[in-house]
């Protein structure tokens, strides 16, 4: 259980690399609510975190596990929860007050059919959209998404290392295949990956404005206990903290927020391009879904077809400038997706020339990659 | 007020209000929140805590507005989830001193479930619940605990649903400590909050408190004096309850420490379990 040494190769699912990758990046706090397909992740903390100082429980609900973890982000320690759809639907509410606050926080959705119940062992990428709009109001938000164990370790790191750069919660989009797929992982040495933690403030305590702008629009955070008493609000609030109806401090406080993510997006958007060089067909494809993608455009290369593949681990914000070219450069873009077109739509949003198709299930199945070659040969 | 007592008041504000942040307050004049905020600042005091170690999260609504007045770490945080917030700061440093101020609608209605289960477990929390008896913030809708048959902004033609007693509901979900008091027995009302934030476990003061503006005004006590009377003839204190037949006690309320039970915290059995875990690591 588990894969505590690096430098050991172990045999891990999806799930288990998420709690070895968040642990690695120096997550010491989980609070959730079992669900299927998401529960390993919470039981493999439970044994995990108290190993090394850190603290997990078991909430009565998700509403109260995404609390939980904010609050134990705003006493200064890094934290993580993980669900499903229906218990990601509940935790919107939170989710809003994490980044109003610009609270750090990693929330991986482990995706599953639906709506409601709808299919709790199968896998689907229905929350692409919710994950980006699922909570109320005007607001940035970080989403990436994992397709293999090692990716679900790294990409986890990558989580957390941005939501303490940038003081945002990010939202990990996994799903059931790749939860539960189990694959050959090599846990790297610490010295092999970075790991980044929130600034705290160096000022003293009495010149501590703890919402105050600077040049990359994310204020040095304090926390409960260090001496720098604040005060943290879900309402709009001015550079201390406080409440305010001022139109120019509301309009300042809520274009910081998106500034601060623009600022990053050379770093916050991430992708792999795979045989994209002299491609005239792409894939566009996230999750486990890539992987179909992956073997389908080598399928199409033996055939002499010039297809590659760009596959997004950064879904929000859209990667567009990444997207661009490829959608310049190719003929035809393919999105193939376990909904009904989510990301195929920000494609389109992007597209100016290329002809964008879509391949799509909805039957709790993974696209194949013969479907995805099917349909490459008909474009 | 003598001059010693104007001065220890002068002290109190100049110590724990913040120096920094707008006054007046939000709420109504001759509120009783003012009057629990003072009672929190004295038991504070009284005990000596060290402001920087200490955490004050709220929810939403009338109460929900109290920490941001104060010097510590203060959070404001959603409808009914304060404790959730507070569960995760206790857990992630079990030495910061974490209170949480809620209101009835707020921590037994949307809040219930957190509520119930933040005292079964026994977390080491103090939890000030200011039932006024109404959603005030919103315009006095009913909550539950409006008493039957009064009047609100939603039960205009009267209130069919029995009130529950939360200081009933918090000892039956195993809070270590459960006490009541009231905006009228203020003395009373220090020593219960200094008692709360002393105990290990889970710790509920309820404090009965007036909203003349939404509840008293639709139910025949418009004012705060009149809301005060009426608190200070209800209740019953914890000793002559004791000596008083039930019918007596219908219509009263019960007043004082209605628990106090010592058992371990949540914070200290974790720490059990970290040493448990660190043991199995080290076999393994």
């Amino acid at each position: 259980m588990g894969c505590e040494q690096s430098g050991k190769t172990c045999l891990l699912q999806g799930n288990e690399a998420i709690v070895e990758g968040a642990l690695a990046a120096g997550c010491r706090f989980f609070a959730g609510y079992p669900i299927t397909p998401a529960s390993e992740i919470a039981e493999l903390m439970s044994m995990r975190l108290p190993e090394v100082g850190g603290a997990f429980i078991q909430m009565e609900d998700e509403i109260a596990g995404i609390g939980a973890v904010i609050g134990a982000s705003l006493a200064g320690v890094k934290s993580l929860t993980a669900t499903s759809g229906p218990g990601f639907s509940l935790m919107q509410e939170n989710l809003g007050f994490a980044c109003i606050t610009e609270t750090p926080c990693v929330i991986v959705n482990v995706m599953r059919g639906g709506p409601s119940t709808g299919l709790p062992t199968s896998p689907a990428q229905g929350d692409v959209m919710q994950a980006r709009w699922g909570t109320h109001g005007t607001h940035p938000i970080i989403v990436l998404s994992v397709s293999s164990v090692i990716d679900s370790f790294e990409v986890t790191i990558h989580a957390f290392n941005i939501s303490e750069k940038y003081r945002i919660p990010v939202i990990l989009l996994s799903d059931e295949v790749v939860a539960h797929t189990r694959e050959s992982i090599t846990i790297p040495d610490k010295s092999e990956f970075e790991v980044v933690n929130r600034i705290r403030p160096g000022v003293p305590p009495e010149w501590f404005h703890p919402y105050e702008d600077n040049s990359r629009g994310v204020p040095p955070m304090a926390a409960f206990g260090d001496g720098y008493r604040h005060h943290i609000t879900g309402l709009v609030h001015d550079v201390h903290g406080y409440p305010t109806q001022r139109p120019d401090e509301i309009d300042a406080f809520q274009r910081r927020q998106f500034r601060k993510i623009t600022n990053g997006f050379s770093e916050i958007q991430m992708t792999r391009s795979v045989m994209l060089d002299d491609a005239d067909i792409a894939v566009i494809a996230y999750g486990s879904v890539s992987r179909s993608a992956l073997r389908a455009i080598k399928m199409a290369r033996e055939r002499g077809i010039k297809a590659g593949l760009l596959h997004l681990t950064t879904l929000f914000p859209f990667p567009r400038r990444i997207v661009d070219p490829v959608l310049r450069k190719c003929r035809a873009v393919l999105v193939p997706e376990m909904n009904l077109g989510q990301i195929s739509r920000e494609v389109k949003r992007v597209n100016l020339s290329a002809k964008v198709e879509k391949l799509n299930r909805l039957d709790g199945q993974l696209i194949t990659p013969e479907e995805i070659f099917e349909k490459l040969l008909t474009l | 007020m003598t001059e010693k007592t104007i001065a220890e008041s002068a002290r109190l504000r100049h110590e724990y209000l913040r120096h920094d942040k707008k006054f007046p307050h939000v709420w109504c004049p001759g509120c009783g929140i003012g009057i629990i905020l003072g009672s929190l600042i004295r038991a504070v005091d009284r005990l000596g805590l060290n402001k920087d170690k200490l955490v004050l999260a709220s929810g939403i609504g009338c109460s929900g507005r109290l920490p941001v007045y104060v010097d510590f770490n203060t959070i404001h945080t959603t409808h009914g989830r304060a404790l959730t917030f507070a569960t995760g700061i206790k857990l992630a440093n079990p030495a910061l001193n974490v209170i949480t101020v809620m209101g009835d609608g707020d921590a037994t209605a949307i809040g219930g479930n957190h509520f119930i289960h933040a005292a079964r477990r026994n977390i080491n929390l103090t939890a000030i619940i200011i039932n006024n008896q109404i959603y005030g913030m919103t315009g006095g809708q009913y909550s539950p605990t409006t008493p039957y048959g009064s009047l609100s902004a939603t039960s205009t033609y009267g209130h069919i649903e029995h009130a529950f007693s939360i200081s009933d509901l918090a000892i039956t979900a195993g809070a270590s400590y459960v006490a009541k008091g009231t905006v009228y027995h203020v003395p009373a009302l220090d020593k219960l909050i200094t008692g709360g934030i002393e105990k290990e476990g889970f710790s509920v003061i309820e404090i009965m408190s007036n909203c003349h503006t939404q509840y008293g005004r639709r139910n025949k006590m418009p004012d705060p004096v009149t809301m005060m009377k009426w608190f200070r003839d209800q209740a019953v204190s914890v000793t002559k309850a004791a000596k008083m037949a039930p019918d007596e006690l219908a219509e009263k309320f019960i007043i004082g420490v209605l628990a106090d039970r010592d058992k371990p915290s949540y914070t200290t059995e974790y720490q059990h379990i970290r040493d448990r875990a660190l043991k199995v690591a080290k076999n393994e």
